[in-house]
């Protein structure tokens, strides 16, 4: 690893974070969609759905979490798409600076935009009636899951940034990334849906962290299937990492 | 055809360029280009669109790698000694690598930052004067023209004071009087000792600027010379007497000369 990794990383983490700071509509527009779905399936659709669990948002607040970062995670392919439009990119990679600072730099910049637009959604559930008896380690606990499953998120983002033709290419990816959440137990619980969905609802990672996210704000013994987050997390991160830097070296040689 | 360099230096060439290949796909860019600069000069590399001007330009400045053949910058091997090439280069694109969204001294600090300088503001501040751009220095590069943002751009190429610069197309683009400003930042570059490359498709800019100029056509460089030695390709011109017309560049620029000199202060 270079010597300036760190610093680089700093530098231009600083920079983006400029950027974030100067047009705050990123985050309001990743915040916007998923509090739409918060208050229409707590005010609308909630009524009707059986959960078992006493009160909507709690059972909702979950999913609605990861909707959040998987509309949030697109804004990395975008700003990572106009580095590379720009030029500024080719700029960057001719000086003498570590390289992968640049794409840490953006991944580093989408974990920070993405728990900004976090804490915005868990105060908007707050005020919705949300509760949780959660200590600092059950908090903890979340925002871990939650920055992890943001970092793998991130790095399926840096591909379509770096490949990309189009402002709309670069973000259209996160749209089955958003959906994901639908077909799990973060809307209504698995057992409602018919075999086959059920089928894959119960084994696709949304489901897994939910449920962990839901146990860990209940207080509830969390289980296998913290494990099975956890793993789905790490999986996804490490392929994606990879892809993502084998897609960063073909791009720049 | 080509034409040897007219001495013999003792020092090594700042860039040295043997047989270069590269493909793309199917697509033979480069067959063989062979480029000396040496240093402290203006080096023009002329060609049509789709020539490979910028495939040149990307090896020599490390975003590329070659097929075959062999590049070196400041003595370094672009190959081997990516680092050390970083280390004595700069990099002005096709296309202005500024930072929208900053303003201009920011990304001056940003580069400077970059290349681990001493006191970047000082630097900032310093290169926004010599562009003359100290009034727009607090403003969001969104805002800047054409001109404004290319001058930018090769300010952020001056930072660290890498002994040789790139430049692609650099007016690719600009107005006559942008042309012209940027025209006078290089001209100031080379007098400072930096050795530039810059590709172009305008044949004036090459006459106006460059020391050497070689003409990149199907994947060869076809000539390389001075502007003089060039000339001499051809049969000598014969003598005519014309009335001497103003271009429509004179018109242009006696018009709204006034106006730009007044936009500078």
């Amino acid at each position: 690893m270079n010597r300036h990794f760190l610093g680089d990383t700093t530098i231009l983490l600083g920079r983006s974070l400029r950027h974030i700071a100067r047009s705050p509509d990123t985050i309001i527009t990743t915040a916007v969609m998923p509090i739409a779905f918060m208050l229409l399936f707590v005010y609308v659709f909630g009524g009707a759905i059986e959960t078992g669990s006493d009160s909507y948002v709690n059972y909702l607040l979950p999913g609605i979490l990861l909707i959040t970062i998987a509309s949030g995670i697109s804004y990395t392919a975008f700003r990572l798409f106009l580095d590379m439009q720009g030029g500024i990119f080719e700029r960057f990679q001719s000086m003498p600076i570590a390289r992968s600072s640049v794409l840490w730099a953006h991944v580093l910049t989408s974990l920070v935009a993405n728990l900004v637009s976090l804490v915005v959604i868990v105060l908007v559930a707050l005020l919705m009636g949300f509760r949780t008896g959660a200590g600092v380690l059950g908090w903890l606990a979340v925002t871990g899951i939650l920055l992890l499953f943001t970092l793998a998120l991130t790095w399926i983002a840096v591909i379509p940034g770096l490949t990309a033709k189009s402002v709309d290419g670069a973000s259209a990816f996160s749209y089955p990334l958003v959906f994901l959440p639908f077909v799990s137990s973060a809307f209504v619980p698995t057992a409602s849906m018919p075999g086959p969905v059920r089928a894959f609802a119960e084994h696709q990672p949304v489901t897994a962290i939910v449920n962990a996210i839901r146990d860990l704000f209940a207080q509830k013994p969390v289980g296998a299937d913290i494990w099975t987050a956890l793993a789905w997390c790490v999986g996804i991160l490490v392929l994606a990492y990879l892809f993502a830097n084998l897609t960063y070296r073909r791009k720049i040689s | 055809m080509s034409i040897p360099p007219p001495t013999a230096q003792a020092e090594q060439p700042a860039i040295h360029v043997h047989g270069l290949e590269k493909s793309f796909k199917q697509v033979k860019v480069l067959r063989g280009v062979d480029i000396d600069v040496a240093r402290g000069s203006i080096f023009a590399l002329l060609g049509s669109n789709g020539a490979g001007k910028t495939t040149v330009v990307k090896i020599l400045a490390t975003l590329l790698r070659a097929d075959g053949g062999t590049a070196r910058v400041a003595g370094f091997d672009v190959a081997t000694q990516a680092a050390d090439v970083r280390q004595s280069i700069s990099l002005t694109g096709q296309f202005a690598a500024v930072d929208e969204i900053l303003t201009g001294r920011e990304n001056l600090v940003l580069v400077a930052r970059l290349r681990h300088l001493k006191e970047p503001g000082a630097i900032a501040d310093d290169l926004l004067r010599r562009f003359s751009l100290t009034e727009a220095g607090a403003r969001r590069v969104r805002t800047y023209s054409g001109g404004m943002r290319r001058r930018l751009d090769i300010a952020m190429s001056l930072i660290g004071n890498p002994p040789v610069i790139f430049l692609d197309e650099p007016t690719t683009g600009l107005d006559p009087e942008a042309r012209i400003e940027v025209w006078q930042a290089v001209k100031e570059l080379a007098r400072g000792g930096t050795t530039v490359l810059l590709t172009t498709q305008y044949l004036d800019e090459a006459e106006q600027l460059a020391d050497r100029i070689a003409i990149l056509h199907e994947g060869r460089i076809v000539v390389n010379g001075t502007l003089g030695e060039l000339k001499q390709l051809l049969p000598p011109a014969e003598v005519e007497y014309v009335e001497k017309q103003p271009t429509l560049e004179d018109v242009f620029l006696t018009l709204v000369g006034a106006k730009a000199e007044k936009e500078q202060r």
